[in-house]
């Protein structure tokens, strides 16, 4: 890890831009492909992506910046789904409404939570992250007006200042995509400034950066809530996306799979947490066209994931584009 | 609320305690003495049901059942310590989450294609199948009294092993300073691996002991291995203490937080909004009981000495 922070300035910059170009660059295609190949399941496949990569890139600021490893994101998500959900039950369809109501919430159970979570750390912080989660996943299955466990079948999408635009497929799929550009910018601007270099630092050294007088908590308290708001943007995205909304949103397992992307991708690396989403749902597309039981194969890749391929598939890439370089 | 119903409610909650102790016990060893988080445990839970299960086919009784799925789950335990976890040790966390969550995944999902998805049910053994009148009008299933009793021996045979024994006294250093245990000539990595299996065996012993009252599925491992983390975060990781106490009071908190929370709620406001807020606030209680234990106290009630 230390490798790969000390060598991100001294990679050259052009091509350091050149990947998040190719990936934003790919996505906006999409669409225009599919207009021949694909149809609208590609674009609906495009836009799933896109909204667990809004997640997973929200996750990589606390796993992969700030070394906190939160094992309950998806309640985050949940939480913004739930928003939507709930918002449409009492008739409120408009996203100006409803997107910063899911924000809000998202943020204030981030805050709520990240005030006694962040006084643990190492395992206690991944465990009490874990039951936070679950604490979210009991409550909203246990809340029988709004379907309890068998979730919230939402009427139709939000509409947007009162016009049906994200009812359009690919209007919908470039309203994700905007909001997963708008992502990745704040969070790519966030590490860059002197914030997310305290928070960097902290996960270096936190007693260091304590001494050299910052209050290292809040810096990761507020990194926590932006982390939250951002993965309750994604639940916004993905309840108007599916049209229904429901407890399993919030899993533990699907929390665990939000990590399995960032790692997939390569921590720390924004552009890392992308591919790791885009990386993780095609597979899991794939695999689970081949058998119905594909986690019996996905299971064990992890594991040698984990046990070879350090750094994720950035780290692979780089790795083999070293071993080109000097053969 | 009658005094009967809460006596039934409390001995339900030592019941959920004592088995929430048997699977915590080995989660907290294995993370107090090897560093290692062991997601896979709850999955070890599960096995242990539907290896019981499957020798119960094999031989049609639960005495020969119980005792080869004990071995077969310690066998298991070993193996999967030797195929992948011994190579995680001294990597971080996070490592450790991915690849256990891996092994989560596969097993889930591989015990389905092995026993179906379908629920499966452990028929209870034929002397312990009856209800036993403990008091007036209080009469309580004998098998769910053995498993106290065996989570009860369990946790005096634990005590025993870990203080007074050369092996125990092996571990507790182990837990506190491992590298200093290795520089003192002993071979750690055969302590971790005994820890270990016997971690996984006690996952599946209480697997074993809970599969005649419950329906043996898979993902009945994924709810009881959140509980336990819960249980030893509360009770301090890496204590056995602070590990049984801990999964005691949560046994109790959620099962009278469950039976309690729609009369109790009732107190303070209208009978329709408790039976909607009640179960809501029933599930969150063991969570915000952990939240206020680990605000006033990081690191659990009984830390381990020297974490």
């Amino acid at each position: 890890m230390a490798v790969l922070l000390a060598a991100s300035p001294a990679r050259p910059r052009g091509r350091l831009q050149a990947l998040p170009a190719c990936i934003f660059l790919a996505f906006a295609l999409i669409p225009i492909v599919a207009l021949f190949a694909g149809g609208t399941y590609l674009v609906s496949l495009g836009s799933r992506v896109m909204i667990f990569a809004i997640a997973a890139v929200a996750l990589d600021l606390l796993v992969g910046y700030g070394a906190l490893i939160s094992f309950g994101h998806a309640a985050f998500i949940g939480i913004g789904a739930y928003a939507v959900g709930i918002l449409s039950v009492y008739g409120i369809t408009d996203a100006l409404v409803s997107l910063p109501v899911a924000l809000a919430v998202s943020a204030a159970y981030a805050f709520l939570t990240g005030v006694v979570c962040l006084r643990t750390s190492g395992v206690y912080f991944i465990m009490i992250t874990l039951a936070f989660g679950q604490m979210a996943f009991f409550t909203a299955s246990s809340l029988a007006p709004f379907g309890g466990d068998d979730g919230l079948t939402i009427a139709a999408r939000n509409t947007l200042a009162g016009l049906p635009l994200l009812r359009n497929e690919r209007a919908f799929y470039y309203f994700v995509f905007v909001c997963l550009l708008g992502t990745y910018l704040f969070c790519r601007a966030l590490v860059r400034s002197r914030f997310g270099r305290v928070v960097r630092g902290a996960k270096e050294n936190p007693v260091r950066m304590a001494t050299i007088g910052f209050d290292v908590y809040r810096f990761q308290l507020a990194t926590y809530v932006i982390a939250g708001a951002l993965a309750g943007l994604s639940g916004f995205l993905l309840a108007n996306a599916t049209e229904f909304v429901s407890p399993a949103y919030m899993s533990w397992q699907r929390s665990g799979e939000l990590i399995v992307m960032v790692l997939l991708g390569g921590l720390g690396s924004l552009d890392g947490a992308i591919i790791g989403a885009a990386a993780y749902l095609l597979t899991e597309e794939w695999l689970s066209g081949v058998t119905e039981h594909w986690k019996v194969i996905f299971g064990p890749v992890l594991v040698l994931v984990v046990l070879f391929a350090r750094g994720g598939l950035i780290g692979l890439a780089r790795d083999l584009a070293r071993r080109f370089a000097r053969a | 609320m009658s005094t009967t119903l809460l006596a039934v409610q409390i001995l339900n909650g030592l019941q959920l305690g004592v088995l929430l102790f048997l699977v915590a016990a080995g989660l907290t060893l294995v993370f107090g003495v090897m560093d290692f988080i062991n997601l896979a445990h709850g999955v070890q839970y599960m096995l242990g049901a539907y290896l019981a299960v499957a020798f119960y086919a094999l031989t049609g009784s639960f005495l020969s059942a119980l005792v080869l799925a004990l071995a077969a789950a310690l066998a298991f335990g070993l193996v999967l310590e030797f195929a992948v976890f011994r190579h995680l040790y001294d990597r971080d966390h996070l490592d450790h989450v991915i690849a256990t969550f891996g092994i989560i995944l596969f097993l889930n999902h591989g015990v389905k294609l092995v026993w179906g998805a379908a629920p499966l049910s452990l028929p209870m053994p034929e002397l312990f199948s009856g209800s036993v009148r403990l008091a007036e009008g209080l009469v309580y299933p004998v098998w769910r009294l053995v498993i106290i009793a065996a989570g009860l021996a369990v946790a005096a045979l634990l005590y025993l092993l870990v203080a007074h024994t050369r092996i125990g006294m092996l571990v507790r250093a182990g837990a506190t300073n491992a590298a200093m245990v290795s520089a003192l000539g002993v071979n750690i990595r055969r302590l971790f691996m005994i820890v270990f299996g016997f971690g996984a065996m006690l996952a599946g012993f209480a697997g074993i002991m809970i599969a005649p009252i419950l329906s043996v599925e898979p993902g009945m491992g994924d709810t009881i291995l959140i509980l336990a983390f819960v249980v030893i975060v509360i009770g301090g990781i890496g204590s056995i203490r602070g590990a049984f106490l801990a999964a005691l009071l949560i046994g109790l908190v959620d099962t009278l937080g469950r039976s309690f929370s729609v009369d109790i709620l009732r107190f303070v406001m209208g009978p329709s909004p408790a039976r909607t807020v009640g179960p809501a606030i029933a599930s969150m209680l063991i969570y915000l009981l952990m939240a206020v234990v680990l605000y006033v106290r990081p690191t659990g009630l009984f830390p381990a000495k020297g974490r």
